[in-house]
């Protein structure tokens, strides 16, 4: 295999406790720790492997949104990615938006396999995959915990409810990473020194003809419904009374 | 007039609960009833049970060899096909929902909501976001086919009507792609135990249950209890339990009347997925524990001395 593309997002770090902004319009991100969106991270992880053991030979990272991204395209690239390419894009990208900016850079770059994350942390949309597989008229393999490759097949493993399931696609292919594919590893001091040498291409959105008008309006935000602290009890005894109260032992 | 038509999730043999809860949502945006398409392959039992759901206005069956297993890419040209004749089209928001609908929207060129958790006007619907941390109203404007998935654990499934509504069968001529192949499902047994998305009590082992073995107790007394297990995100990768029992925002959304939680510590992601619980009850040796902020009973205490003890008293 020649290309792998992966996608990198830009999202608000997993360990920020989110708070809704007092107006409604939206979360609190002025200020918050921002991170590669963790199945993304994966997702590159799991494209160095395959270049490592000699399945393919170059590992594009790709993310769309404001100039800021460089940062997490820089981390990409010190984990290891070959390059790097901004889609400039100055508001938000829905899913749909996001996968005909990837296609668009398929059509550039002619990759093997799109590895993407299987959701995003943020908007927790989980559609971009599956809707670039579908523009593209191509395979998409979702929530893969493993991929092994041969002859131009993948033999991708997904955590589906029911378990796991194996489905073989032809390549080229779309692949979404669940969490257990793999850990994604920590990047080095002289790594990142190296990484500000690799190339990263800015592209602005509008450039690419893709078109970008949302597809939804947020009406408002809100903070979930909270759940009240409830009573805490001393043993068992207290246990077995406080759910017989709630009438839930038969 | 709006039309909504409902993507059936099924095995070959049984109609998911899933789908009687989309039924519930449909209501809430049209109560003139919906439209269910089953695709698959000799599934008649499958468009019987559908038929009898309260709501139903008709079940479409889709047979054919290609239908055999779940493939996203086979199923969403054929459901794009029949979707011109509706505003609406609902999936649940399971990982069959969750990987067909976003295709079937990119092929219908428009967005796709998922987890929908209320209908709050005919084109306005409330989602989460941030693992469950924020809430948003959504507005999808006029003129475009709404595709959504619909978050199981805020709706209950919808009775059966005591009729049975008409079943057609219907013929879509597309080209289906051989690129995607089914290979096999691979399910970890939970045996005769109650399904984790349907039981009406779930017990729950985080790492603090510690090993495969130790599991055990938790299966057994699960057992006494007619309780469906599930599990932690650190508990499935340490290899305790298979990926199928995880609950949070990456696993299982469930809303049981029943959580016992055993040995977990609480983590945002993992209280994603039980919020909508009835009562949730924490067993953790940790009094500091995350998961007693949320907690309807919380016992400070150590699982192995208290599940032996809670078997006792069933
Ligand atoms: C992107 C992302 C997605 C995630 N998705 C999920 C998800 O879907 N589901 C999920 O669960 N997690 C998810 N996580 C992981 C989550 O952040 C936590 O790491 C995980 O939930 C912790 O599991 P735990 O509570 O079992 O383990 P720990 O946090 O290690 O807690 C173990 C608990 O057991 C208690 N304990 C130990 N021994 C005993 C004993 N003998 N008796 C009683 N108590 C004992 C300890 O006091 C401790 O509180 C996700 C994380 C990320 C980054």
């Amino acid at each position: 295999m020649d290309k792998i593309l992966v996608g990198l997002k830009r999202v608000v770090d997993y360990n920020v406790r989110i708070r809704v902004k007092p107006d409604g319009s939206g979360v609190v991100t002025d200020g918050v720790k921002m991170s590669i969106n963790p199945f993304d991270e994966i997702a590159l992880e799991e494209a160095l492997r395959i270049k490592e053991r000699g399945d393919a030979s170059e590992v594009i990272a790709v993310s769309i949104g404001p100039p800021d991204c460089q940062q997490q395209l820089r981390t990409g690239l010190a984990m290891g990615a070959d390059r790097a390419i901004l889609v400039e894009a100055d508001q938000e990208t829905d899913p749909l938006a996001a996968a005909g900016i990837f296609l668009e850079i398929i059509g550039r770059e002619q990759p093997d396999i799109v590895l993407l994350g299987k959701q995003a942390i943020d908007d927790d949309c989980s559609q971009t995959g599956q809707m670039l597989a579908a523009l593209w008229g191509r395979p998409q393999a979702t929530f893969a915990s493993k991929i092994e490759f041969s002859n131009g097949t993948a033999s991708v493993t997904r955590e589906v409810d029911a378990g796991l399931e194996v489905i073989d696609v032809d390549l080229p292919a779309v692949i979404t990473t669940d969490l257990r594919l793999n850990e994604p590893r920590y990047v080095k001091l002289p790594d990142i020194m190296k990484a500000k040498k690799k190339p990263l291409e800015v592209i602005g959105a509008g450039d690419l003809g893709v078109d970008m008008s949302p597809q939804f309006s947020a009406v408002r935000h809100e903070p979930p419904a909270e759940r009240q602290k409830g009573v805490m009890v001393e043993d068992v005894d207290g246990l077995i009374a406080a759910l017989k109260d709630k009438d839930l032992l038969g | 007039m709006s039309k909504v038509l409902i993507i059936a999730e099924h095995d070959g043999t049984h109609l998911n609960q899933s789908t009687a809860k989309c039924l519930n949502c449909a209501q809430s945006i049209d109560d003139a009833g919906a439209d269910v398409v089953t695709l698959g392959n000799q599934c008649a039992a499958v468009a019987e049970q559908a038929a009898a759901l309260t709501g139903v206005s008709k079940v479409l069956t889709i047979e054919r060899a290609e239908n055999e297993h779940a493939v996203a890419a086979v199923m969403a040209p054929q459901i794009a096909a029949l979707a011109d004749d509706y505003d609406y089209v609902l999936a649940p928001s399971t990982t069959f929902g969750k990987d067909l609908a976003p295709r079937v929207a990119a092929l219908l060129g428009v967005g796709q909501l998922s987890d929908v958790m209320s209908v709050e006007g005919p084109r306005e619907f409330k989602r989460p976001i941030y693992a469950g941390n924020a809430v948003v109203t959504v507005q999808v404007p006029e003129g475009k086919k709404i595709v959504a998935t619909v978050r199981a654990a805020s709706f209950r499934p919808v009775a059966p009507s005591g009729g049975q509504a008409e079943i057609a069968s219907v013929q879509i001529s597309v080209e289906l792609p051989g690129h995607t192949r089914f290979v096999e499902l691979l399910s970890g047994s939970s045996g005769d135990r109650p399904d984790l998305q349907t039981a009406k009590v779930v017990i729950s082992g985080g790492r603090g249950v510690g090993s495969e073995e130790n599991f055990e107790i938790l299966y057994r007394l699960a057992d006494k209890m007619n309780a469906a297990v599930g599990a932690s995100r650190a508990a499935v990768d340490a290899g305790f339990v298979p990926n199928e029992m995880q609950v949070g925002q990456t696993g299982k959304i469930i809303s049981p009347d029943l959580y016992i939680a055993f040995g977990i510590s609480g983590a945002i992601q993992h209280l994603t997925g039980i919020k909508d619980a009835g009562t949730i009850v924490a067993v953790n040796k940790d009094g500091e524990a995350p998961i007693f902020e949320i907690a309807d009973i919380g016992l400070v205490g150590d699982l192995f001395d208290v599940i032996p003890e809670l078997e006792k008293h069933l």
